[in-house]
């Protein structure tokens, strides 16, 4: 025969590494192959700062972290507990404006009204979502996207807490480095927190609840306190982010409920890559910048959008970190045969 | 094989309509401690949601379920499994995401086992893997450590079984085992409940496979468009006219 036969093969690294932890740790190479990725991420997200050429690109720093954690704790909800929020606007917005009323009736500093307003608007958020929680299917994803839009209605009809002025001058962070350090200090926080909570028992009884809450509920486990926690802790993340902003303005205003707080993270996280956690930070670090690039060019930047996202729908659904984390994990060569 | 005088599980004129069906009229049984009931019955005739109803995961019409003298009806599905009334799903869907055995770290989280240990279970990946020796998956072997998803079916009801043991029961309900296994894992099976037995759980069997059933049941209760047509000794049942009739149509006289 003329033609040699020749075939793909493809070797697992990460398989040993993964299964075994001694092995880990058994040469220079193995540490390597575990702790860059992750160095590089953090060391990555610190040195940015510092490298952007002035205090507007600084500020875009800002809203990424924003966007990033919204993606991220879309992605915790959505892949690990099953429930599909599409209302991220709605923690924002409690966030927000818990921070700002406090900080406007009692000159607190945001010190200590961001910490009340992640665990208060967490609490709140909750509450108003705790009736649909039993239920199972589309139930939440509807509810969550109603009660922004409902909320912004609510509070320019009574014309209360600023109505559509917002309430403004809050007080605002001392400079920019607290400013920007905040947030990304918070995004890596938020992402190896929840990274080791998706994979403890307790991770696990959620996952649990995503693939079959029937036989979770079987086990005498009361699932809707379960899937409390878990939205709790989505909208404590969101709340912090609500309130960050507010900060960061020294305003809080009806646009914190804006469309943009929960379309924007869900589409972060689909390039990103769905249950990978740190996909959606990576969607969010891709699409926040090119939104302010793409500002020059106007109402064309929603139709790049829309080509990006649906290109991304289709010919890549896994997202940019699953493809990524498997081109790490494995090697791919032709072998003759 | 004692089987004790205590009612452990019982369920007094249970009904339920579904859109003008009754999928469940008016059924009652009492279940002693230590003893297996096969419920028998063709196709539709109401015995998952028989057990639905006992264990909470459709609420009754009209009347009433009671363990040990509590009364379940109207509690959630997660207190019943508390109390120890555990159930296994007709339909299997494992945690698809989780290698085998982490599937059972689930039911370790439950209150129930947490109590039950006082908060000391030591590893829980062993106690995981010995769970899975009880219901007869090899020890040493692949299996356990694999992805839930691609089980073979047996194993797959062994791992709904293991995860209702987790925590350790009182009662055992088990819709259709049996189903869907060949002969030589039915053999493996039929110890594994054997054993239960003898550790003294109590045990309702749904089952269309009526030899290997009859082996194991003390007593059998069948089912036909939702209503008790017969209780009793498996041999005496199957005499029973109502019962033939129903499975094997009418005799022309």
């Amino acid at each position: 025969m003329g033609t040699e036969a020749r075939r793909k093969e493809r070797l697992d690294r990460g398989v040993k590494v993964r299964t075994e932890k001694l092995y880990a740790v058994s040469g220079w190479q193995e540490i390597t192959y575990l702790v860059l990725p992750r160095l590089a991420l953090i060391l990555g997200l610190l040195i940015l700062p510092l490298v952007m050429p002035s205090m507007y690109w600084q500020k875009v720093l800002c809203s990424m972290g924003v966007f990033a954690l919204l993606a991220i704790a879309f992605d915790f909800l959505a892949h690990y507990v099953g429930l599909v929020c599409l209302g991220g606007a709605l923690f924002t917005g409690v966030g927000a404006y818990i921070s700002g009323l406090l900080s406007s009736s009692t000159g607190l500093s945001p010190a200590l009204t961001i910490p009340i307003a992640t665990l208060g608007g967490g609490l709140i958020c909750t509450l108003l979502l705790l009736p649909c929680l039993p239920l199972r299917g589309v139930y939440f994803a509807i509810v969550t996207i109603i009660y922004p839009l409902a909320i912004v209605r609510i509070l320019t009809a009574l014309n209360i807490w600023g109505g559509t002025e917002g309430i403004s001058a809050l007080a605002t962070f001392p400079n920019i480095w607290v400013e920007v350090y905040l947030i990304l200090g918070m995004v890596l926080i938020v992402l190896f927190a929840l990274r080791r909570l998706v994979n403890e028992d307790y991770g696990l009884v959620l996952r649990g609840i995503k693939d079959n809450d029937q036989a979770v509920r079987a086990s005498g486990i009361n699932v809707t306190f379960y899937k409390a926690q878990a939205v709790f802790i989505t909208a404590a993340i969101g709340c912090f982010c609500g309130a960050y902003l507010s900060c960061l303005y020294g305003w809080c205003g009806l646009s914190l409920f804006a469309l943009d707080f929960s379309i924007l993270p869900i589409a972060a996280t689909v390039m990103g890559g769905l249950g990978t956690l740190v996909g959606p930070l990576l969607g969010a670090c891709i699409l926040t910048p090119l939104s302010e690039v793409l500002r020059a060019i106007g109402t064309w930047r929603i139709v790049i959008y829309c080509v990006v996202l649906l290109s991304f729908i289709v010919f890549k659904p896994e997202g940019l970190m699953n493809w990524i984390q498997r081109k790490y994990h494995q090697f791919e060569h032709w072998e003759k045969i | 094989m004692s089987i004790s005088e205590e009612v452990v599980l019982q369920a007094r004129n249970v009904s339920k309509t579904f859109g003008g069906v009754k999928a469940v009229n008016e059924v009652s049984f009492d279940l002693h401690g230590g003893e297996i009931m096969g419920i028998i019955g063709p196709n539709g005739s109401g015995k998952t949601t028989l057990i639905n109803l006992v264990t909470g995961f459709v609420k009754p019409d009209s009347g009433k379920v009671f363990f040990k003298g509590k009364e379940l009806t109207g509690l959630p599905p997660h207190r019943i499994a508390d109390l120890g009334v555990t159930r296994t799903f007709q339909v299997m869907r494992p945690y698809a995401s989780l290698p085998a055995y982490k599937n059972l770290i689930v039911p370790l989280c439950s209150p129930r086992v947490k109590r039950s240990s006082g908060g000391k279970l030591g590893d829980r990946d062993i106690v995981c893997i010995d769970l899975l020796e009880e219901v007869g998956f090899e020890r040493d072997a692949y299996v356990p450590y694999k992805i839930a998803s691609s089980l073979p079916l047996g194993y797959l009801k062994r791992l709904e079984l293991a995860r209702c043991l987790a925590l350790r029961p009182e009662v055992v309900i088990c819709d259709e085992v049996f189903s869907g296994l060949s002969m030589a894992e039915i053999a493996t099976m039929i110890p594994v409940i054997e054993r239960l037995q003898m550790e003294g759980m109590t045990i309702i069997m749904i089952e269309h496979r009526l030899r290997e059933l009859f082996r194991l049941a003390d007593k059998v209760m069948v089912l036909n468009f939702g209503e008790k047509i017969a209780e009793g000794v498996a041999e005496e049942v199957m005499e029973n006219e109502a019962v033939r009739e129903a499975y094997m149509g009418k005799e022309e006289k």
